[in-house]
Parts: C-alpha cells; sequence; structure tokens
C-alpha cells in the first residue's frame, strides 16, 4: 500500500512535468481566425498607450475580421532578438533600426517582402536612400521603412533658465554648447553635456559628432569592402571636444558609464543639460522615462568643418521568416494600416492621431520622411491640428535641419566599429592624460581589422 | 568440507522489475527529465556549436574556427587578466573575512543570532538590487553616499567606478559584502563540529586565544577551507553580475571579464550571430575550471583526509 501511494506521486510528478513541458511547445488559436503578434510598446510604457493601441486594435479588427491582433510588449536589443526568434517568442511583426537591418538580412532573420510592397502600390514613393537599406544585393526588399529620423541636440530648458541662459536660443555652435555645458555646471552642479558611452552607443554618438565636425568614419568603398578612418579630423575634433568640456570645464557631470536608457533617464530626472540623441526620442522621454514637456527642448546639432551633416537612422517594420504564408498575409496588411496608411492617407492619418491624442499620446514628434518629400509635408498638414507636443520649444530644430545634409550611418560592421569607439571616449572621460591621437589611431587599425575580416 | 561458491547472479529484466528497478526509475525521472532538459541538454548542445557557426536557426560547422578566433582576439588576454585580477582581490579580501568573522562571531557569548542575522542580510537582498543600491553608493559626484562619508575624515571624492583604476577594486568591495553572510554561516556551522575539549586541552597548556584558532580553530576548519577555496575560485573565474551592471565592462575595458566577453560576442557585437565564438570560450573555460578543479582536489586530497 505504501509503496502504490509512493509510486503513484511519482508518476503524478512525472507526469505533471511531462505535460507541462508539452505545454511549452503547444499553442495557436481554435477561433478560426489569423492569430497575428505585433509588437506594441517597450516595457514601462504607460496605460494610456496600451489604451490607445486598444482602440486601434478594434479599428484594424472591424476592418478585417479574419485577424486577431494579439499585442506584445516588446523592446528592439540585440541580445533578445535572435533568442526570441530561434524561441519563437518573437512577434510576427516587429520593428527594428535601420543600422542593424543589413546583418539581420545577412543572417536570414527577415521576412522577404518584394512582391508585397510592390502590391500595395508604394514602392516607388520611398526615399531611394532609405529604401535601399532594407534591400540585399539582388534588390529583395525586406522591410517596411516607417520612420526616420536625424540627430539632435536635446536640452533641459529648466537648467538653461537656472543657469542664466535664454531656453529659446540654444547654442549654435561647438563652442557655445561647451560654454553653455559650463555655465550650467557651474550653476547647477549638474552634467552641462552629457554623450552616451556604453554598449555601442557611445560609438553611435560619436559617429554622429563626427559627421557634425564633416568627418567620417568608415567609408564603404561599394565593392563590398570598407576603410576605417576613426583618426579623420572630425573625429580628432569631437573628441577633443569631450576632453576639454570634461576635464577642463568639468561640466559633463561625475557619471560617464551610460547608455541610451541611462543617458535618457538622467535627462529626465534633470541631471543632464545636454545630449544628442536621435529627434525622436521625445515620444520614449515622456511616455517611458516621464520627462516634464515643459522643460524639453530640441534643436540641431551644430555643424562645423568641411562636409558636415546630420547622421540619419530610423527603424524598418519587418517580419519573422519564421512565420506561415497566412500569416505572413495578415502581417503585410498590419504593417500598411498601422504604419503605412497614416503616412499617405488623410483619414488613415487623423484616425491614427485622434487615437493617440484621445489617450495623451504623443503626436507630432519630429521625425524624418522615409516617403518622399511632397507626401510627408502633405501628413504634416493633416497631422497640424493634432500636434500635441511643444513644437515651439523644438523651434531651433525645425528651422535647421532641413539644411543639414543628411548622412547614413555606415553598414561595415557597424556595432563592432561603435564599440571599439566606447572605449575611446570612456578612456578620455576618466583619463585625464589619454592620448586622443594615440586611442583613434589604435582604435582605427583594430576597426580596419575588423572590416576585413570575414 | 563444504566449497562455497558465490555464483554471480544473472540480471535479467525480470529480476530488474522484481528488484523494484521500475518504481526506481519512475522516482528518478522527474530529475531526469528535468536535467536533461534544462542543465545537460544546452550543455550538449553548446559544445556542439562551439563548432559551429549559427544564428539557433541556421548552422553550419566550422571546425575549429571559433576557437581560433577567441584565442586571436586581443580583448580576450585583457578579459583574462581582469578576471585573474579580481579573483585575486577577491580571495585576498573576500576569502580570509568571513573565517575571521565567524571565528569572532563564535566566541561571542550573547547575541549571536543577531550577529548571525546582521551577516546573512546581504545574501537575502537580491543581487541585482544590491548592485543598483551600490552604484548609487558609488556615486562619484561629491554629494555620493561614500564620498561624503570619506569626506568627513577630508577625504576629497573617488570616482569609484568611474576610474579604470579603482572600479575593479570597487566591484569586489560590493561582491565581497555581498557573499561574505553565506560563507560566514557556513563556518559557523563547521566550528560547532570542532569538540570543545580540544579547546579546553589547548587552554590548559596556556595557550593564548590566536594560538587556538591557528592550532585548533584553523585547522579544524581545513576541509570547509579548502571547499570554500575551490568554490570561491570558481566563482570568480564566473564573475559576470558586477561588471556587467555595474560598468558594463568600462571604463576603456578595465572591467571586462571573461564571463562578460562571452555576453558581448553572443548579444552585443553582432546581434546575436556570434553564438558559436561566445560557446567556443564557454567551453574553454569550463575545460579549464574543471582541470584545475581536478589539480586543487588532488594536491589538497591528503590535507583533507587528515
Amino acid at each position: 500500500m505504501k509503496s502504490r501511494s509512493k509510486a503513484l506521486v511519482a508518476g503524478m510528478a512525472t507526469f505533471g512535468i511531462i505535460a507541462s513541458l508539452a505545454a511549452c511547445t503547444s499553442g495557436g488559436g481554435a477561433t478560426g481566425k489569423v492569430e497575428l503578434r505585433v509588437a506594441t510598446f517597450p516595457p514601462g510604457a504607460d496605460a494610456a498607450a496600451y489604451e490607445a493601441f486598444a482602440v486601434q486594435e478594434a479599428q484594424f479588427e472591424k476592418l478585417n475580421p479574419d485577424i486577431d491582433i494579439v499585442g506584445m510588449e516588446y523592446l528592439w536589443t540585440g541580445p533578445t532578438f535572435a533568442v526570441q526568434l530561434a524561441g519563437g517568442t518573437l512577434p510576427d511583426v516587429f520593428t527594428v533600426p535601420f543600422t542593424d537591418t543589413k546583418t539581420l538580412l545577412e543572417n536570414g532573420q527577415l521576412m522577404d517582402v518584394t512582391k508585397e510592397v510592390s502590391d500595395l502600390g508604394y514602392a516607388d514613393k520611398f526615399n531611394p536612400i532609405i529604401l535601399d537599406g532594407v534591400k540585399d544585393g539582388d534588390g529583395n526588399i525586406y522591410g517596411f521603412p516607417r520612420q526616420a529620423y536625424a540627430m539632435g541636440l536635446h536640452y533641459n530648458r529648466e537648467l538653461f533658465e537656472a543657469a542664466g541662459l535664454d531656453p529659446d536660443s540654444p547654442p549654435t555652435t561647438w563652442d557655445e554648447v561647451r560654454a553653455d555645458a559650463k555655465a550650467i555646471a557651474d550653476a547647477t552642479g549638474k552634467a552641462g553635456f552629457m554623450t552616451m558611452t556604453t554598449g555601442n552607443t557611445g560609438g553611435w554618438q560619436l559617429t554622429a559628432q563626427t559627421v557634425a565636425h564633416g568627418g567620417r568614419t568608415v567609408i564603404d568603398n561599394a565593392d563590398g569592402t570598407f576603410t576605417a578612418q576613426l583618426d579623420n579630423p572630425g573625429t580628432t575634433a569631437a573628441v577633443d571636444f569631450l576632453k576639454a568640456a570634461r576635464w577642463e570645464d568639468n561640466s559633463m557631470g561625475s557619471n560617464f558609464l551610460l547608455d541610451w536608457t541611462g543617458i535618457n533617464q538622467e535627462f529626465a530626472a534633470g541631471n543632464i543639460g545636454m545630449y544628442t540623441s536621435g529627434s525622436d526620442v521625445y515620444t520614449a522621454l515622456v511616455r517611458d522615462f516621464s520627462l516634464d514637456p515643459d522643460v524639453y527642448g530640441l534643436t540641431v546639432v551644430p555643424t562645423d568643418g568641411e562636409d558636415p551633416g546630420t547622421l540619419g537612422g530610423g527603424d524598418v517594420a519587418v517580419m519573422s521568416p519564421a512565420i506561415d504564408d497566412a500569416t505572413k498575409a495578415a502581417g503585410v496588411k498590419w504593417i500598411d494600416w498601422y504604419y503605412m496608411q497614416k503616412l499617405l492617407n488623410k483619414d488613415a492619418a487623423i484616425t491614427d492621431a485622434e487615437a493617440l491624442v484621445a489617450s495623451d499620446q504623443a503626436v507630432g514628434t519630429p521625425v524624418l520622411p522615409v516617403l518622399d518629400k511632397a507626401t510627408y509635408d502633405q501628413q504634416q498638414e493633416w497631422l497640424a491640428p493634432y500636434v500635441n507636443v511643444p513644437r515651439d520649444q523644438m523651434q531651433g530644430f525645425f528651422d535647421g535641419i532641413f539644411d543639414q545634409k543628411p548622412v547614413a550611418e555606415s553598414k561595415g560592421k557597424t556595432q563592432q566599429v561603435y564599440a571599439l569607439l566606447d572605449t575611446v571616449i570612456q578612456t578620455v572621460l576618466t583619463d585625464q592624460n589619454a592620448d586622443v591621437d594615440a586611442l583613434l589611431k589604435k582604435a582605427n587599425t583594430d576597426a580596419q581589422a575588423l572590416l576585413d575580416s570575414k | 568440507m563444504t566449497i562455497l561458491t558465490t555464483r554471480k547472479r544473472k540480471r535479467t529484466p525480470a529480476t530488474w522489475l522484481r528488484g523494484g528497478g521500475l518504481w526506481n526509475l519512475v522516482f528518478v525521472a522527474p530529475m531526469l527529465v528535468v536535467f536533461g532538459v534544462f542543465s545537460w541538454s544546452p550543455i550538449v548542445q553548446s559544445f556542439v556549436m562551439s563548432f559551429q557557426k549559427t544564428n539557433l536557426i541556421t548552422a553550419h560547422w566550422v571546425g575549429l574556427d571559433n576557437f581560433v578566433n577567441v584565442l586571436s582576439d586581443p580583448l580576450l588576454g585583457t578579459a583574462l587578466i581582469n578576471t585573474l585580477y579580481f579573483a585575486v582581490l577577491a580571495l585576498l579580501f573576500g576569502f580570509p573575512l568571513p573565517i575571521l568573522l565567524a571565528v569572532l562571531m563564535s566566541e561571542v557569548k550573547r547575541g549571536k543570532g543577531v550577529y548571525s542575522a546582521l551577516a546573512y542580510l546581504p545574501v537575502v537582498i537580491p543581487p541585482v538590487i544590491a548592485v543598483l543600491l551600490w552604484k548609487f553608493f558609488y556615486d562619484a559626484s561629491p554629494t555620493g553616499v561614500f564620498n561624503t562619508i570619506i569626506s568627513w575624515a577630508g577625504i576629497p571624492p573617488q570616482p569609484w567606478i568611474q576610474n579604470a583604476m579603482s572600479a575593479m577594486p570597487s566591484l569586489v568591495l560590493e561582491a565581497t559584502w555581498a557573499g561574505a553572510g553565506g560563507s560566514i554561516i557556513i563556518y559557523l556551522a563547521a566550528l560547532l563540529s570542532v569538540p570543545p575539549e580540544l579547546y579546553d586541552a589547548a587552554e590548559v597548556d596556556g595557550a593564548s586565544i590566536w594560538r587556538k584558532i591557528w592550532h585548533v580553530t584553523l585547522p579544524q576548519l581545513r576541509g570547509v577551507i579548502f571547499i570554500m577555496l575551490i568554490l570561491q575560485v570558481i566563482a570568480t573565474s564566473q564573475v559576470f553580475l558586477e561588471p556587467f551592471l555595474f560598468t558594463a565592462g568600462g571604463p576603456a575595458n578595465a572591467t571586462i571579464t571573461v564571463l562578460l566577453l562571452i555576453y558581448r560576442y553572443a548579444f552585443q557585437n553582432s546581434l546575436g550571430g556570434n553564438y558559436g565564438e561566445a560557446t567556443a570560450l564557454s567551453v574553454m573555460l569550463a575545460l579549464f575550471l574543471a582541470a584545475l578543479s581536478f589539480v586543487y582536489f588532488k594536491l589538497t586530497e591528503r590535507w583533507s583526509n587528515n
């Protein structure tokens, strides 16, 4: 009897484990509808964002009764992407940054949507430079570019005022940035200027600052090879600026290990006066980092040097290569409706804006056109009555951005080269005796070795 | 005369069944399934992956390429030196401290439970929370917690984790604080097994407290100390949490460790395309630690048995 009950317990335990393991692999809906898992917002987004999404989800499902939309919290990160893809936990439709599309494409991690883009009839409306970023060597298209940004100089109006500066006259040269940063640091004890430094974001921002100084870090030779020139005068000027602000002015605070999330948190908390980042970060700052919109200011990154520009970027709506044809078809409908039609169609743009405004979500965040300029201008006109972001506090950006030359990120081992530049920035900000020329020379040698490797 | 012969009994499925083999299997099955799925299978898979180039969906064999690439990476040397530096610092400060504290606490006559609870408290705090707390303490501005405290003694603000020289010792300090409690509890338990008559005999011989510790306590703790030492060496060789959360390997790679380098191979630099190199370095680290443990146990076998 005793051994029987023991056996029963053991048997139930075994069954339980096997059943729960089996449950891990089961899935699928029984409604007869195509279940489409789509990316929504990064973790930490406020409830109102989800309310707006629920409205849009209902609108789409009404138009497409055979599709069941399942929203999934999603934040693009390199570490989790491949694992989620392999584990089947990635949404069917999600977004990835321009920078990473080429690598994902080479890894076979994106769905081919050439025919779908062509069938929808707006392939020729895309900005060709942007569309090129999602094409492989044979011209096949692997995603829908849906949003682009330029680099901007974000600043805290409250800290400007505290330092006796006019927040409506943000700096227009790098010398003014340095002077204002020092004024803020002296008056408030906060970091007047800071830049990202870790997780490859330091390299990303140093590249942006290089472009603003007229330099380029990597040259695409258009034959599949790349030439590193990390020790160019633009990068040297950018690093010299950081070194002077850090060690001569002491205007960069005391935390020199910040990534994208870290610097946004510090900025939203009022600990940073100015920093450079994508012009579209306002939405995340308010939605995910609780920034008070009243203290926010945005202007263009100052430019100098021989051939200056603004480093551009953005993201692409893509689909997992692991989904079946029915899900793919549903995914294309969703991308077209959720991401693209609001750029092309007045009714769609207004419906989208109304849903966002009703939930107090940002409408009018500064972005750049992914389609042609005429379509973009028209969309801005449709949205004008619904804009709820403080665009007057972003006037410096709107006034100057279309005069700056857009420069795309390099496609040659982008993230690895950024990692090398992270080290340069961290050294310069933490070692007073750092030799900028020697650091850049070494980084350049390492970058070329990387670019030459397969 | 009777000749005793031990005839070997033939084992058949029937004898296995009669001997309770099936029930044994049923009892062991949950453990086999859980370990097989969540532990052994990933170990075997990572060994296989170390010879492949894979994006977790498709894979092809590349022979020893991953191992060659890892060994020719200039960052590997930095990571090895940093890991060794962390291990040595942790050994110098983190290893003797719990023994000392446990011995001192065992001498306390009243309130031993309170001291034990206080010592164990850091272990109860989730490691990530502890690191985030210490990150706050390590604020390098003059108003940072530690900088405020040292300013009372007239010491100027220190950069702590914001400087290549002081970053690693700062990480070790937190790791020692976080890990000491667990070790103290183990040593305290071991101290209970030391026969009190040994102390009585030593006292009769007129031994001072330090001679009692040196000649009675430490020899009696020898076995536990050896085990704790190898566990600490293995743990410090795999240090990841502190450099990952405190400094992300910075400033300027001053705190990049072997495990953090594995993480970077796998996740940071190539959108997850470099699992082969990550697993190759993992396999090398595992083999090194296995060999180290083997040599260590062989060397200390005689002492431990004594």
